[in-house]
């Protein structure tokens, strides 16, 4: 519940968009993303450690497929807002709670990418390079993994991307990048100027990762590139 | 154990803060969302689709959708004072975040379609409105309804923030344990709302299903597609 001002300006002068705000609180605003970017980075590269071993396994074990991609199916339908307070008992009020639930959520993504790029390499390919005598290793690190490498990364960037966002809802136990600002701007009497430069700056931070690793993406394949030429 | 306690005991069964009225106000919120979400989304996609566009809007509204935090958005809607605290705010925060799935999902269904299956309902004398009735739409539901669900699904999970601007639903018992510090009332409330999630995902899986042409049924054996696969 909002409670009476600290620190927020008088109802008649609450802009939105306040540069003096920028300006007068520049470390907050520092300190928070510098927060919400290793959160962020964390909880998607937890949710790539577990992904690529589940990955390569599901592709061996091809029973494992169903079940492994319906209980990540089933964990992403749980929302952030109950994950963290399901995981809140464990880990208490701690980054961890945060960066685990998160990684939950990029696991399904990045994992079905995975297994969705690696399944769409072409067959012929595979039996090319074996019939070049590669062993199992070479052709799934020489050929599936660079030919699937752009599905890949399209699953990491909109993890990635999704996981900007969902950093907010860490607010509630005390992590939440911009997200601590947006919360505690809204507590303060509604401090606009600080809700709506934090929310900027977390839509700011989302475009920046994903205008990087579509870059990426882009590069990873040189058969896409030469065609845009 | 404190948990079974909780969840046995009687005085949470009932009045304003019981799970039974708490429940019914997160499902109001995302049946309320949902529809507007649905009016909008729906006739704008279902023509852009029919003309064969909007494939980039579709996908640009969907990146979009994912860059901007849905907490942001709530919490600007519940400090503009026309709006205020409440469920209003958190219903149309509902509503246009549901709008990017229902979107991409309808133009990639509407756009999936073969131009020759058309073609020969438009050699066998339909109409234009009969093609898109009775070829174009049917042939696109499972694009949709997958939509649908996933909108619906995430509208139900996000409702929950409801209770972080002064809403109802079941995050109220999430948000007022961490007030609180009541530790069972936080479990209780996130374990309340991880099912209904689950619930809403199982009903439309179901709904899918039954509203997927026959035909098509054998087609879609594997995963069903989900919004956000390689785009």
């Amino acid at each position: 519940m909002p409670r009476p001002g600290i620190g927020a300006p008088a109802d008649a002068a609450n802009p939105w968009i306040s540069w003096d705000y920028v300006t007068s609180h520049l470390d907050d605003l520092a300190a928070a993303g510098r927060e919400h970017v290793l959160l962020t980075v964390s909880a998607v590269l937890l949710a790539l450690l577990v992904a690529f071993p589940l990955a390569m396994l599901v592709r061996r074990y091809r029973v494992l497929m169903g079940p492994a991609l319906g209980i990540a199916g089933v964990m992403y339908t749980i929302p952030s807002l109950a994950l963290i307070s399901l995981l809140w008992p464990v880990f208490g009020l701690s980054p961890l709670t945060v960066v685990l639930a998160l990684a939950v959520y990029a696991l399904l993504v990045v994992l079905r990418n995975t297994v969705v790029g690696l399944d769409g390499v072409d067959p012929t390919v595979v039996d090319a390079a074996r019939g070049m005598g590669m062993d199992r290793r070479g052709i799934l690190w020489r050929v599936e993994v660079p030919l699937a490498l752009p599905a890949i990364l399209a699953g990491i960037r909109i993890a990635t991307v999704s996981t900007v966002g969902l950093v907010t809802i860490g607010a509630l136990v005390g992590y939440g990048g911009f997200g601590s600002l947006i919360l505690s701007g809204f507590q303060q009497n509604f401090w606009h100027a600080q809700i709506f430069t934090a929310t900027a700056a977390c839509v700011l931070l989302a475009v920046l990762f994903e205008v990087g690793l579509h870059w990426l993406q882009r590069r990873s394949e040189p058969w896409g590139r030469e065609r845009a030429r | 154990m404190e948990l079974w306690a909780w969840f046995t005991d009687p005085a949470h069964w009932s009045g304003p803060n019981g799970i039974p009225v708490r429940t019914w106000e997160q499902v109001l919120m995302s049946t309320l969302a949902m529809g507007i979400a649905l009016g909008v989304a729906l006739p704008v996609a279902v023509l852009l689709g029919h003309l064969r566009r909007g494939v980039l809007l579709a996908t640009n509204l969907s990146n979009v959708g994912r860059a901007v935090p849905t907490l942001g958005v709530l919490i600007i809607l519940a400090s503009v004072p026309s709006i205020g605290v409440g469920d209003t705010a958190a219903v149309l925060a509902l509503a246009l975040f549901a709008i990017p799935p229902l979107m991409t999902n309808t133009v990639a269904g509407m756009t999936s379609v073969d131009p020759d299956v058309l073609d020969a309902g438009r050699a066998m004398g339909m109409t234009a409105g009969q093609r898109l009735l009775r070829v174009e739409l049917p042939l696109a539901a499972p694009l949709i309804l997958a939509g649908i669900r996933t909108a619906a699904v995430q509208v139900v999970a996000t409702a929950s923030l409801a209770a972080l601007v002064g809403g109802g639903g079941l995050g109220r018992y999430v948000v007022d344990g961490f007030a609180l510090q009541d530790g069972t009332l936080i479990l209780a409330g996130a374990i309340l709302t991880a099912l209904l999630a689950i619930t809403t995902e199982g009903l439309f899986a179901l709904l899918e299903r039954v509203a997927t042409p026959r035909a098509l049924l054998a087609r879609q054996a594997h995963l069903a597609p989900i919004a956000d696969v390689l785009t």
